[in-house]
């Protein structure tokens, strides 16, 4: 019972992981760059929300919020890619990495400068309650976060490989020359990539936020991310989520079995672990390079 | 406009073009000797930290600069040079003994852990050298009985041929041993790039497929990178450990390989002088804030006000701004100047246009 209660929570804890590396997958999956301000956005995200909802601050209706920020977090990336990651085009993989780096720098510094280095609850309407189910005591946020995650992966996966917009934009990673040849507007395509993943994390902020206290340095959280995006291989979306989950089961467990010192290292293990034996992930997708 | 005209095919591998620029370093290297009696202690103190920044950037920027291997960990090899150095002075070990040795440590190790990572390239590379330096730092204090854990240790003062060296107690000393080592990473790192190993390196990192058709082992060349690395930066942890005095297991934390990663992107990749310039910008950045923080203050008539994190916040923006506009960062830009005064009215503007290519994934299916 104790076990089942630790997966519960785990679970929870990795589909925040999941959210974001879900971010980081889409990026790539676009435009072949990762987005290393992708745990930043999801705390500028979760920051948006709580000044929107919170009664100190604005205290809008929590339903009435979520949009607003989703929205606003959408232009946010739609705006990022305009003005900044447009620009980089043609440009090495390296300097997209160091940009966004250098980006997240700036939003952390700028949500400390709005919303100072407390931590911070998100007011929601799910806080505080459980579901009982036979001896277990189930939080109704992890089951949200959980029951949220999983549609929100299931839809991209969808969009991804049904619809039209989807694949132009793979179309668009896999060769932008070509692309462009069968008239797929590539830059609009990756502009609604980046407003996609804004999206995405914001939902994970909201999540996030929603489960415990967010503060500006909560964006290193894209560090753990970025295990469960190189575990799931970084081009596939259900094996971020997959990534994602397999972080935060081994964390608790980590804990609870694991002398203590040695079970927060769990994670980065594993990620040098899977970098060393399948150097491009566990879902793996690439080939030798051709010139 | 200077035009070299060259006489003797040792000019071809001389490390200077011309008598002016090298009598321009020599100027330099004159002044980096007399500052000790140019400047007052607090700014020997902030040239000496520059230094030690820069041998780091200068560690890793024959990996990322000259390679092309991009890592988001070298803390953790400045962590393991310091402590290295450490644990040698207190085994008695000389220092003159213990210093070069916690390089070859630093170096060694690095090689240990670049063997797996040889077959990653880009942002896996990236991202496994970001987790080793999250790793370090719990490696740390999980090996307390050598590295005294949390606690963290202190360096004893060092001598050298009999002179004592200590930070606080003799700046001027510890400046010229910084300089020192300085001097000679440099004058290593410049016949490096002149020997067929540096070159190996540039050719990796320009294409790996076609170093290897020409013949480069590119395991062993990265190897190699990645030892010379590893072990400039061990020199520079072992340094920045004195500079310290005392340090633990935060010290050394990922900001701090993303820091000098960003230091030597906005000094200039692939340029010796890069790492340099950046040092100077890293060392000089937090004393310019507090002095415009103060004049700002003064301005509006307020007090100063302390704002957390402005540092990192105002070190992004600059960043963004040159990786937007300045990739080659601001030896790049000195570059162009230079090269608009050389040629003075047939400068122009395409002349470093940088070929762009558009992106065609490498994944396969």
């Amino acid at each position: 019972m104790d076990n089942l209660q630790l997966v519960i929570s785990g679970l929870a804890n990795g589909c925040v992981y999941g959210l974001i590396a879900l971010g980081f997958v889409l990026i790539y999956k676009a435009t072949e760059a990762v987005n290393f301000a992708q745990g930043d956005m999801m705390m500028l995200g979760a920051f948006v929300t709580i000044g929107l909802t919170n009664a100190d601050h604005m205290g809008l209706p929590f339903w009435v919020a979520v949009p607003i920020s989703l929205g606003l977090m959408a232009g946010f990336g739609v705006l990022l890619d305009r003005l900044l990651i447009r620009r980089m085009f043609g440009e090495s993989q390296t300097s997209v990495v160091i940009l966004t780096i250098a980006l997240g720098f700036v939003i952390r510094f700028v949500a400390g400068l709005i919303w100072g280095h407390e931590p911070q609850t998100l007011q929601n309407p799910l806080a505080g309650r459980d579901i009982r189910f036979g001896g277990l005591v189930l939080g109704l946020e992890d089951v949200a976060v959980i029951v949220v995650t999983v549609l929100l992966t299931l839809s991209l996966y969808l969009f991804f490989a049904r619809t039209k917009l989807g694949l132009a934009m793979q179309a668009a990673s896999q060769n932008q020359l070509a692309a462009y040849y069968m008239g797929i507007p590539v830059k609009r395509v990756q502009g609604l990539i980046w407003g996609l993943a804004g999206m995405v994390a914001c939902v994970a902020g909201i999540l996030f936020a929603a489960k415990g206290a967010v503060d500006p340095n909560s964006g290193l959280l894209g560090i753990k991310a970025f295990a469960a995006a190189v575990i799931g291989g970084f081009g596939s979306l259900p094996g971020a989520l997959a990534g994602g989950l397999i972080v935060g089961l081994i964390e608790p467990f980590a804990s609870r079995y694991i002398a203590a010192g040695y079970s927060q290292i769990a994670p980065y293990a594993l990620v040098l672990i899977v970098l060393i034996v399948r150097p491009h992930g566990l879902f793996s997708q690439i080939r030798l390079k051709k010139v | 406009m200077r035009i070299v005209f060259k006489t003797s095919y040792l000019q071809d591998i001389r490390p200077w073009k011309h008598g002016y620029q090298l009598s321009l370093y020599l100027i330099l290297l004159a002044l980096a000797l007399a500052a000790p009696l140019l400047l007052d202690d607090f700014y020997l103190g902030e040239l000496t930290n520059v230094l030690i920044w820069a041998i780091a950037g200068m560690g890793l920027m024959v990996l990322t600069g000259h390679t092309g291997q991009a890592s988001l960990g070298h803390a953790a090899f400045l962590a393991l040079g310091c402590y290295a150095n450490i644990i040698l002075l207190e085994q008695g070990l000389p220092f003159l003994l213990a210093f070069p040795l916690a390089g070859l440590i630093t170096g060694i190790l690095g090689v240990i852990i670049a063997i797996p990572a040889l077959r990653m390239h880009g942002i896996y590379l990236a991202i496994a050298t970001l987790a080793l330096s999250v790793l370090m730092d719990d490696i740390i204090v999980l090996s307390e009985p050598l590295t005294g854990g949390v606690a963290g240790k202190f360096a004893p003062p060092v001598s050298v041929l009999g002179i004592e060296i200590d930070r606080w107690g003799t700046p001027r000393a510890f400046y010229w041993l910084v300089f020192a080592v300085t001097v000679i990473v440099t004058l290593g790192y410049i016949n490096l790039l002149r020997s067929p190993l540096g070159r190996s390196f540039i050719a990796v990192r320009d294409s790996e497929v076609s170093a290897q058709a020409m013949g480069v082992h590119i395991a062993r060349t990265k190897a190699m990178s990645f030892f010379l690395s590893c072990a400039i930066t061990g020199l520079a942890g072992a340094l920045m450990g004195l500079f310290a005095g005392a340090f633990n297991n935060e010290t050394f934390s990922v900001v701090i390989s993303i820091l000098l990663l960003m230091m030597i992107v906005i000094g200039g990749l692939g340029s010796i002088h890069g790492a340099f310039l950046g040092a100077v910008v890293i060392g000089f950045l937090p004393q310019f804030l507090s002095i415009s923080k103060e004049w700002v203050g003064a301005l509006i008539g307020g007090n100063t006000v302390a704002i957390p994190g402005l540092e990192t916040g105002v070190f992004g923006l600059i960043l963004i701004v040159f990786v937007l506009f300045e990739p080659m960062g601001i030896y790049g830009r000195w570059l162009k100047i230079r090269t608009w005064f050389e040629l003075f009215p047939f400068y122009r503007r395409d002349m470093f246009k940088r070929q762009k290519s558009y992106l065609k994934t490498e994944r396969l299916r």
